[in-house]
């Protein structure tokens, strides 16, 4: 990979998009890759719209601004579709990843005109199954690795295995329901 | 034994202070070096260090304690933002005329209003003539460097002066990135013991810090201090030298970035000289002759350097992070021609403000730039001084 | 280098003053005699002093010294000549006049 891919993340305050851009940044980083996750901050506040970014490249990363024409966009809140362009200067070789229940074809119409590929994975079935409780971003996360292929898939769930047990070393029995999100995931995309 | 690992820019000064363990750090939580004290508050809760950790009710009262601890023999820090540093006006000034060689963290975020919590250098700007040496990041792995080199440089007898370790807000202080770790014990090693001369605390040996001075001897004290901060100039980078015989990396006082032949070149600051780097790339592709030179010590400036250092270039692009209010430019807009002309280095300039309150600064932005002023020079253009970049119209 | 206050003075060079004009030294105000500041000066009429050592405490100078529970004669090389222990004495037993 000499050129940096670039990630761009939507959600709300509170939601984890911005836990999911380090996440990844921290995973694609023991990969031995060069990486950054970074968020932007709007008014500060649960619920308020936030972007978050990942660039992961094999070269050291210098850029310092925000991404304008990603590769990947993960939208974690899909009723943002409504208020914010998501699809803004993202490549039609590119992807979007939305969290919905609905199918590709079903959310196309939202994306202002946009031609390139859709991913949908309903995060919430998958958190509650999983979890019995809605986090959206371990599952957005997962599809963020399995759509943009930036690691395969047993290298990704191992090391994430290794990241929850630091993570959640006070409430180990999590790990399990959060490594079955990430699987789901995976197993629903590739359907 | 380096080790690489990721963080972000205020995990990266956080681990540095851990490493260090200085004796006390007062401070008082704002966006964005909040994390700072919160991190330090866990290590010190882990037993990882034993600094003495001392919540105040404000920024005023952290730097006074600051002070109050270094005056009674103590190795002591805190850290801020924006208008954190504001409230620490008058006890910055103190810091620096009492010469007690303590060290702040300074996470950069705008000065309100109008209010807003993101990155652009009014805060450290405005506290540049309190008599602190300041010295800029342009990343994680620098903010974590400059912190460990802080206290060789302040508590140099040479020098014995405050120190101000920059970053900026958001774009370094909360993006985690890649950064290689020097060991615990190396940095120990390299940062010493404090072992001050005089100090309060010293039994049988008592001192007075801080007199009232008449007129008779206050102008002299400032001049002292002066001399201070220019001798500080020769103790960074001797510092500089060992801290590279130890990590491999190397710090001057500014960093030259293709500079060798550059006609055109960019004079900035911090995390966006890396955003330029790039730019500086792909114009070099195209065979323009651009470079940019990033200034890392902003206090003591080193005018006579970057006048050497710019002397072969036809135009050079002054950015300045910070608004001046004074219809003309902004400080590096001020400091960098006044540098030129003293030293008779006459070449094209223009100052250009970006990135205030957060504004993106993109590498576009940056090529726009030196395409202008090459412009400026080849076809006699004219270029407005002064302009505002990314600025809606 | 501890400080000699004595060798400092209002013609000394900039390189010599202190770092931070710190006084490196202890109890060095008694080297600089503040009485010849003074315009009025306390006069103790002993006759009426009852050694309550009530001006003693309240000078603020330190002038009025004070051994085995007895207050001594006022230091008049440190003494401003405030007139607080003339304020201050219940007795009248202190009196300020013009002069040093």
């Amino acid at each position: 990979m000499a050129r940096t891919l670039e990630i761009r993340w939507h959600g709300r305050g509170g939601q984890g998009a911005k836990t999911a851009a380090l996440l990844l940044a921290d995973v694609a980083f023991k990969t031995g890759r060069y990486v950054q996750g970074f968020p932007e901050y709007g008014p500060e506040r649960m619920g308020a719209p936030i972007t978050a970014y990942n660039r992961i490249s094999d070269n050291p990363i210098r850029v310092h601004s925000n991404i304008y024409t990603p590769e990947l966009v993960v939208v974690v809140d899909e009723t943002l579709l409504h208020s914010v362009n998501v699809t803004s200067g993202l490549s039609e070789n590119g992807a979007v990843i939305v969290n919905t229940k609905e199918t590709a074809d079903e959310i196309r119409p939202m994306l202002r005109g946009y031609k390139g590929k859709i991913f949908t994975v309903d995060a919430r079935e998958i958190s509650v199954k999983a979890l019995g409780k809605y986090f959206p971003n371990s599952p957005m996360l997962a599809a963020a690795v399995a759509v943009s292929k930036v690691m395969d898939k047993e290298e990704f769930l191992s090391e994430m295995r290794a990241s929850y047990q630091h993570k959640f070393a006070k409430k180990p029995e999590v790990i399990e329901g959060n490594m079955k999100a990430l699987e789901m995931t995976f197993d629903a995309l590739e359907k | 034994m380096a080790r690489r690992d990721r963080m972000s820019g205020n995990e990266a000064v956080s681990y540095a202070i851990c490493q260090i363990n200085p004796d006390v750090m007062p401070a008082f939580p704002i966006t964005p070096s909040t994390e700072i004290p919160q991190m330090v508050s866990n290590y010190i809760a882990n037993g990882q260090m034993d600094t003495e950790f001392i919540p105040v009710e404000s920024e005023h009262s952290s730097m006074s304690a600051a002070i109050g601890a270094e005056a009674a023999g103590c190795r002591s820090l805190t850290a801020t933002s924006s208008a954190g540093l504001a409230l620490m006006w008058e006890e910055l000034l103190l810091a620096a005329s009492n010469r007690m060689p303590l060290a702040l963290a300074l996470v950069n975020r705008t000065l309100s209003g109008p209010i807003n919590i993101n990155c652009d250098h009014s805060d450290g700007m405005g506290a540049r003539d309190t008599g602190w040496i300041q010295i800029y990041a342009e990343n994680n792995q620098e903010a974590y460097d400059n912190f460990i080199q802080a206290y060789p440089i302040a508590e140099d007898a040479r020098v014995h002066l405050p120190i101000m370790i920059c970053q900026d807000g958001f774009i370094t202080s909360h993006a985690v990135e890649n950064i290689e770790l020097l060991e615990t014990e190396d940095v120990k090693n390299f940062v010493g013991e404090y072992e001050p001369e005089e100090f309060l605390l010293n039994p049988g040996k008592p001192i007075a810090v801080g007199p009232y001075s008449v007129v008779s001897y206050a102008m002299e004290a400032k001049k002292n201090q002066e001399d201070a901060l220019e001798a500080s100039k020769e103790v960074i980078l001797e510092v500089a030298k060992k801290f590279e015989a130890m990590s491999g990396r190397s710090y001057g006082l500014f960093e030259e970035y293709r500079m060798e032949d550059a006609e055109y070149a960019m004079v900035i600051i911090g995390s966006a000289a890396g955003t330029a780097k790039e730019a500086v790339d792909l114009l070099r592709e195209q065979g323009k002759k651009v470079g940019l030179l990033k200034i890392r010590v902003f206090r003591p400036f080193p005018e006579k350097e970057i006048a050497n250092a710019l002397s072969g270039c036809k135009a050079v692009a002054i950015m300045d992070r910070c608004e001046s209010y004074n219809g003309n430019c902004g400080p590096l807009g001020m400091e960098i021609p006044a540098g030129l002309y003293r030293n008779k280095v006459f070449l094209e300039s223009v100052n250009y403000i970006y990135g205030l309150s957060g504004r993106d600064f993109t590498v576009e932005d940056a090529k726009g730039v030196f395409l202008e002023i090459e412009d400026m020079v080849v076809n006699g253009t004219e270029v407005k001084q002064h302009r505002y970049i990314g600025l809606r119209k | 280098m501890r400080t000699d206050v004595n060798k400092i003075n209002e013609n000394t060079p900039h390189q010599d003053l202190t770092e931070g004009l710190m006084i490196f030294a202890g109890g060095t105000s008694k080297d600089f005699l503040t009485g010849e500041w003074r315009t009025k000066t306390p006069i103790v009429h002993e006759d009426l002093c009852r050694q309550c050592l009530i001006c003693a405490q309240v000078c603020p100078d330190s002038c009025i010294p004070v051994k085995n529970s007895k207050r001594l004669n006022v230091d008049y090389n440190h003494c401003k000549g405030c007139g607080i222990c003339a304020h201050s004495c219940p007795f009248e037993a202190i009196e300020m006049k013009e002069g040093r």
